[in-house]
């Protein structure tokens, strides 16, 4: 029935590489089979998977089937007079730039790697550095096409179905497969960035300077010295740019001003997963990067890969976690308990769990997904190495201090968040369950991620809560 | 679903009776474990299992089921399989000391005690991984013994099945390899319990708490042998060098 689709067995975790489990694996050629895919489902649930750079277990479903995106992977047509392109779920961002960088238009967002799919970044909602001007990824789907377990749906936005689009944007997979989309685009002269950077000297100098300046840019975030302590404690270096004119480049450089030719020049995929990222090694990284930093510079013309997708210089990079990996805790909490980031890195410290990168921003408004993650106010994304002894427990606890200040932990980086707390930091979680149940009535959609925090059913009939 | 961090919501307990089991279940529950189905060979035996389950917020069903009882197996599996959708974590708590005194050890005596600690663990080990693989994923724990490490003369019937039950954890671990499914062998040396009640601790004794402490800690940094406490493990390795005429010379 499904010939051409292949469906072996594998181990998957997420980008984390902790937690993996056994499913099958089918990479469906087009949007057909797909729907066939959700029509005739075995085993324990289905769930969709794009470049696998959720942190945690989002991706993978243990003893189901995990449906590969990246065979559905066509720009399909980028419409210049609408500034609009229009995509298959399974491309990855490097792959769009590559498209549409030359022809004068950019992602309305990116995260901070390329290489995550256009249907993970809607499942995610995705933010980049231009949250607080531009929100999440969500508000830039015109449309899109969803395979569920009772059809095949066109959503658009401002469309009749828009309780459906608001539950899939941030939905995590779980209303369904995101097969194609049709994004809205910025228009750009360069793929480079003029960037501004400055150095905080602590956490109340960073945030200041961050409410004082971030309205003044497109992109804005802090990089925070995390294994900084004392009265360092939240030093920082702040980079905010927007995308350089024409003019801002040299003469020499302007008739390439759109050439984008991403590379990986060091990749860890052929070493073995050894952990090289010690705290020594990880406060002398931060040291390093700290002091390179001026303590303040304007007007440098960097390239987009350097200023967004740094990391992606390095292939791999999670292996250098070693054999346990290791886990990236993201929160983000209202506008006036910009105390909890303090508390949360003074915590880190007290209970002896490094972390080797940290980066701070303010978002602006927030979305319509239902479980859309960004809301106004501070987020940060710590990494944290798996295997501190009391990390679980720790965890836990920033947890209650997150949720005490009406703050949410994000699900596209979560492997372990307390289920009982869910719905107290997603308000809106009964909505997207009322929508999810009409377009999967026998839950056929299933990820870890949702069987162990209740969002779909493992089969024992105890798991939602 | 097990956390990334390898906090279960579910588990199965074979050996419910066991104040170790007692110890860790009620340390997971300070985690993420919410249902469990206990086993053991009496229901009055599981009782102050599930009442310290309860206490601490953890939904325990019990079942009467010898391990014995090796015909009884599968649908012991395909029970707990039932009751908790996805069995997260399976703990092999299930054993007894017994005797080694010559004058006391018959035939059935000895082939009563390697059965209870180690052939029917073994098949119900057996017979989880087999399931736990076949869901894609999950923790077994097994309780082995210090005593297996080196067989000694002061219980050598239940550290001979200790140690087999040790190697067949041991190579059940590697055969899993691929399937998700992680092994994490427990060695306890002297534990003040129920077990060891009459007798003068040995040097380096612990209590069910500290063992589940340890279990807590090897699951979180998917330890493939924790020994308790963790000096132990060195301790042992140095006396296993000793000459046996040195060794049986060794008190306790």
């Amino acid at each position: 029935m499904l010939s051409g689709v292949d469906a072996p067995q594998s181990l998957l975790a997420g980008w984390g590489r902790a937690g993996a489990t056994r499913a099958t694996v089918s990479r469906p050629r087009s949007p057909d089979e797909v729907a066939e895919l959700l029509r005739s489902p075995g085993g324990s649930g289905v769930i969709p998977r794009g470049l696998g750079r959720a942190y945690g277990d989002a991706a993978q479903r243990s003893g189901g089937t995990v449906v590969d995106c990246t065979g559905l992977d066509r720009v399909v047509e980028l419409d210049e007079a609408a500034g609009t392109v229009r995509v298959e779920a399974g491309c990855s961002l490097e792959a769009l730039l590559r498209a549409i960088l030359p022809r004068g238009y950019f992602v309305p967002v990116t995260p901070g790697t390329r290489h995550v799919s256009v249907g993970g970044a809607i499942a995610a909602d995705v933010h980049g550095k231009n949250h607080h001007r531009d929100g999440s990824i969500g508000a830039h789907v015109r449309s899109m096409v969803l395979a569920t377990p009772t059809g095949v749906r066109r959503l658009d936005a401002g469309g009749e179905d828009g309780a459906l689009l608001d539950a899939t944007t941030g939905g995590m997979g779980l209303t369904g497969v995101v097969t194609e989309a049709t994004l809205e685009l910025i228009p750009v002269e360069t793929a480079s960035i003029v960037v501004d950077t400055e150095r905080a000297v602590d956490l109340d100098d960073c945030m200041a300077r961050m409410v004082a300046r971030d309205a003044d840019y497109r992109y804005s975030v802090a990089w925070l010295d995390a294994l900084a302590t004392g009265r360092r404690l939240g030093r920082a270096v702040l980079t905010s740019g927007d995308h350089a004119p024409l003019e801002a480049l040299e003469p020499g450089r302007r008739e390439r001003a759109l050439a984008y030719a991403p590379r990986a020049p060091i990749d860890l995929g052929r070493l073995p997963a050894v952990r090289v990222l010690a705290p020594s090694l990880g406060a002398a990284l931060n040291e390093a990067w700290y002091r390179k930093a001026p303590l303040e510079r304007t007007g440098e013309v960097q390239s987009l890969t350097a200023f967004f997708h740094p990391l992606d210089g390095v292939g791999a990079w999670n292996r250098a976690y070693g054999r346990l990996g290791f886990t990236q805790y993201q929160f983000v909490v209202p506008p006036d308990a910009g105390e909890v980031v303090r508390r949360v890195l003074e915590h880190l410290t007290r209970r002896r769990v490094p972390s080797y990168l940290a980066v701070l921003k303010r978002f602006g408004a927030a979305g319509s997904g239902h479980l859309s993650f960004p809301s106004p106010g501070w987020t940060l994304a710590l990494d944290l190495p798996l295997g501190v002894p009391g990390l679980a427990a720790t965890l836990d606890e920033l947890d209650e201090l997150v949720a005490a200040a009406g703050g949410r932990v994000y699900l596209a980086k979560d492997g372990r968040l307390r289920p009982e707390l869910l719905a107290a930091m997603y308000p809106r979680l009964a909505d997207w369950r009322s929508v999810r149940d009409g377009v999967d009535p026998h839950g056929v959609l299933c990820s870890d991620l949702g069987a162990r925090l209740g969002l779909c059913d493992d089969g024992s009939g105890g798991s939602r809560r | 679903m097990n956390d990334v961090t390898g906090m279960p919501q579910t588990a199965v307990v074979l050996g419910g009776g066991s104040e170790i089991a007692r110890a860790v279940l009620v340390a997971l529950a300070r985690h993420r474990l919410r249902r469990v189905v206990l086993t053991g060979p009496t229901a009055a035996s599981l009782e102050a299992t599930a009442a310290a389950a309860a206490h601490a917020g953890v939904e325990a069903e019990v079942v009467v089921h010898d391990l014995t009882d090796v015909a009884g197996i599968d649908a012991l599996v395909r029970q707990a399989g039932d009751r908790l959708g996805t069995i997260d974590l399976v703990l092999v708590a299930a054993g007894r000391l017994g005797t080694a005194r010559l004058d006391e050890l018959d035939a059935t005596t000895v082939a009563a005690l390697a059965g209870a600690n180690f052939a029917g663990p073994a098949a119900a080990l057996v017979a989880f991984a087999k399931a736990l693989a076949a869901q894609g994923g999950g923790r077994l724990v097994v309780l082995s013994s210090a005593a297996g490490y080196r067989v000694r003369k002061a219980n050598f019937v239940y550290g001979a099945a200790k140690a087999g039950l040790d190697g067949l954890a041991q190579g059940l671990r590697d055969a899993l390899e691929g399937t998700g499914v992680g092994v994490t062998i427990v060695r306890p040396g002297f534990v003040r319990s129920r077990m060891t009640s009459g007798m003068a601790p040995a040097p380096m004794a612990s209590d069910p708490e500290d063992v589940a402490a340890a279990v807590v800690a090897g699951i979180e940094r998917r330890a493939e042998v924790v020994w308790v406490p963790s000096t132990l493990g060195p301790v042992l390795f140095a006396l296993r060098l000793l000459p046996s005429s040195l060794w049986r010379r060794l008190p306790g």
